[in-house]
């Protein structure tokens, strides 16, 4: 087993601040009811197209292999050049030898959560390239050195006045200065630089179209598109899952993103690349890495349907108030949590525990994953697999053995009571996980069902 | 075997056999008749700027009003007295100064504010991202009212790329303060032509 901290210990990190835990959860919550105001204003659609769009990746899921043939072959017809990935290395080194071959040592990236699930940004500096993320959120944990928090929201844990110090160190805007106007400005300036002198530009890919070799790239900020239209060589880089048939299901996929992410009714920018720009190259990366495993899991494969809206962390209890590191992944949240351990059990066997399996992901998906039951399928998956530590296991064993019989979960029950009583420093101390961030209920002197046998007549 | 039949093969053997046939799209009706109302109303949500127009010579007036210092480009031949002509072979790093792009819009989707621009309306892919203000000329009977209707538009069209644009670039990144002009247009103003 890693020794890198889990969920747990990540969590209680985050959560010695507790206004800070407060304020996390409060923005994330306004969020999630952004999202349901937009999704109210299309009540009469809403669910239909939920259903659709389930409908829709499900077709894709049975059909993929031919799916990605086509869009192979319609792709190379409209000038696109595609390359295939089995895992993150293999992507990270076609991305490299593309720069290469470019002659390019500095590169502009809009937002790809497939990039960050491969470390390409470690990867290519390791390399000697330079990267610059030019999506706001993205640039400022940039020039923090950290991951994104969140898939849609990237500095979502982060404080405005915590930016103002950050760009005073790096941008050189006013000490204490944490006005959004102002340093939203000094980042257009300072990145409106980087795409004007670079030749090479990454993007991910929102949905690709099999019928058409066309792909879609949606952002508010317009940057992926700055990048584009001002390279010679556009590189996308998308999961092979991110295949949709045809065009027309855009109109699903569209009226839904923007919408469950952000309760917007479209994103700003929804750009359809079908060939390259005269004189300038197009790179399409189709990437694996896990997913055609995933995708052999039955339990596990409707996970694939995500279309990364994050509409699933917005509403989680338990992401709003433990923050995305704590789930030391790529993709945190519910969906992260069900998707990771797909990559690898034991690094992060913690994940399908963090949740309370209250199902709010799973009402919310815009595509109708099954969230929560994959949470709880895995648990017993990763508890086959001897996945789970000692004393969960031991833990849950003996939750069992209570449960299953009546006579002992009465004496038990008892015996519970009386201790919270009589000793109530037993139960309220620090070795009772029970006890962190609260009091103990005061226990009653009978449990309910001797009240009821006393009372029923 | 090659990495991609390797993974064509492994995608193969994996996915599910059962019939998942594709759904049915035409049980989305329009729901509403006010396309107009409806598109200058979420445009105006979204941050941008609906402006009802006559024809190209209220255009003119409008854009005496509310002057643009610094460089005008425009694809619309009508508007070539205000505006240079985009240069349509130039180095796109070339329109790097330029204050205000007007150009056509093909349709708008009311549900949204949504204008779908290709590069055919304005010869370079660069010109609505990197103008600090863009203007698109969009004819007031050329709105469908969703996305389902949009993309019935856009069967069998052929693009090297196209783009829906919904109001001004922005982001909302530092603590959810939603910010104008991120890194496209500040400012995005529609004119919705009545006489094309």
């Amino acid at each position: 087993m890693s020794t890198k901290p889990k969920h747990p210990e990540l969590s209680e990190r985050f959560n010695a601040d507790e206004p800070r835990v407060d304020w996390h959860d409060a923005t994330l919550w306004w969020i999630r009811q952004k999202r349901d105001k937009a999704a109210h204003t299309l009540y009469e659609d809403w669910e239909s197209l939920r259903n659709t769009a389930s409908a829709i990746k499900d077709n894709v899921l049975g059909n993929l292999a031919d799916y990605l043939e086509s869009f192979e072959r319609q792709a190379t017809t409209n000038g696109a050049i595609v390359h295939w990935a089995a895992d993150a290395a293999e992507h990270n080194q076609i991305v490299l030898s593309l720069l290469q071959q470019a002659g390019a040592k500095r590169m502009v990236k809009s937002k790809s959560m497939l990039t960050e699930e491969c470390h390409l940004n470690e990867y290519l500096t390791e390399n000697g390239i330079e990267v610059v993320d030019t999506d706001l959120g993205e640039r400022i944990v940039q020039l923090a050195d950290e991951p994104p928090s969140h898939i849609v929201m990237p500095c979502i844990h982060w404080k405005k006045e915590e930016i103002g110090e950050l760009f005073h160190q790096h941008l050189g805007t006013p000490k204490g200065n944490a006005d959004p106007q102002l340093l939203t400005e000094a980042a257009r300036q300072h990145l409106r630089d980087k795409f004007l002198s670079r030749r090479v530009a990454l993007t991910g890919v929102n949905f690709a179209v099999a019928e058409t070799g066309e792909f879609v790239v949606c952002t508010n900020e317009g940057n992926a598109d700055m990048g584009v239209h001002l390279a010679d060589v556009h590189i996308a880089c998308m999961g092979i899952e991110k295949i949709i048939p045809r065009r027309e299901h855009l109109g699903v996929f569209l009226r839904l993103l923007a919408r469950s992410a952000t309760g917007q009714p479209i994103t700003t920018y929804s750009s359809h690349f079908k060939s390259p720009r005269k004189g300038a190259q197009l790179h399409i990366v189709l990437v694996d890495n896990g997913r055609s495993q995933q995708l052999g899991r039955e339990a596990f494969r409707n996970s694939l349907k995500c279309i990364r809206c994050g509409a699933c962390m917005n509403t989680c209890p338990v992401y709003r108030r433990s923050g995305g590191h704590s789930y030391h992944n790529a993709v945190a949240g519910p969906i992260g949590a069900i998707l990771a351990p797909n990559l690898d059990m034991s690094k992060n066997a913690d994940l399908p525990f963090a949740s309370t399996l209250c199902g709010s992901c799973s009402n919310v998906c815009p595509v109708k994953i099954n969230i929560h039951e994959q949470l709880y399928e895995w648990r017993q998956e990763l508890t086959r697999q001897g996945k789970v530590d000692f004393g969960k296991k031991m833990g849950l064993k003996m939750m069992s053995t209570v449960l299953s019989s009546p006579m002992v979960y009465r004496s038990m029950g008892k015996m519970g009571r009386w201790t919270m009583r009589v000793m109530p420093g037993m139960v309220s101390n620090s070795f009772n996980p029970w006890f962190k961030q609260r009091e103990m209920p005061a226990a009653p002197k009978e449990s309910f069902r001797d009240w009821y046998l006393k009372n029923r007549s | 075997m090659s990495v991609r039949d390797q993974i064509l093969a492994k995608v193969r053997a994996n996915q599910p056999v059962d019939e998942r046939p594709l759904p049915d799209l035409t049980s989305f009706p329009v729901r509403t008749s006010e396309v107009l109302d409806q598109f200058m109303t979420v445009l105006s949500t979204i941050g941008g700027k609906p402006v009802r127009v006559a024809d190209y010579a209220e255009i003119a007036a409008y854009l005496h009003e509310h002057p643009y210092p610094g460089r005008i480009i425009s694809s619309i031949p009508a508007l070539q007295h205000l505006a240079e002509p985009i240069p349509e072979n130039a180095d796109p790093h070339e329109l790097e100064n330029v204050e205000l792009a007007i150009i056509t819009g093909t349709f708008g989707v009311a549900e949204n504010s949504a204008i779908w621009v290709t590069e055919a309306n304005y010869q370079q892919r660069v010109v609505p991202f990197i103008c600090q203000h863009l203007a698109i000329v969009l004819p007031m009977d050329a709105l469908v009212a969703n996305m389902h209707q949009a993309y019935e538009r856009l069967q069998g069209q052929e693009y090297g790329f196209g783009v829906f644009i919904a109001g001004p670039s922005k982001t909302a990144d530092i603590e959810q303060s939603l910010v104008l002009g991120a890194h496209g247009a500040r400012t995005m103003t529609v004119f919705l032509l009545e006489h094309v």
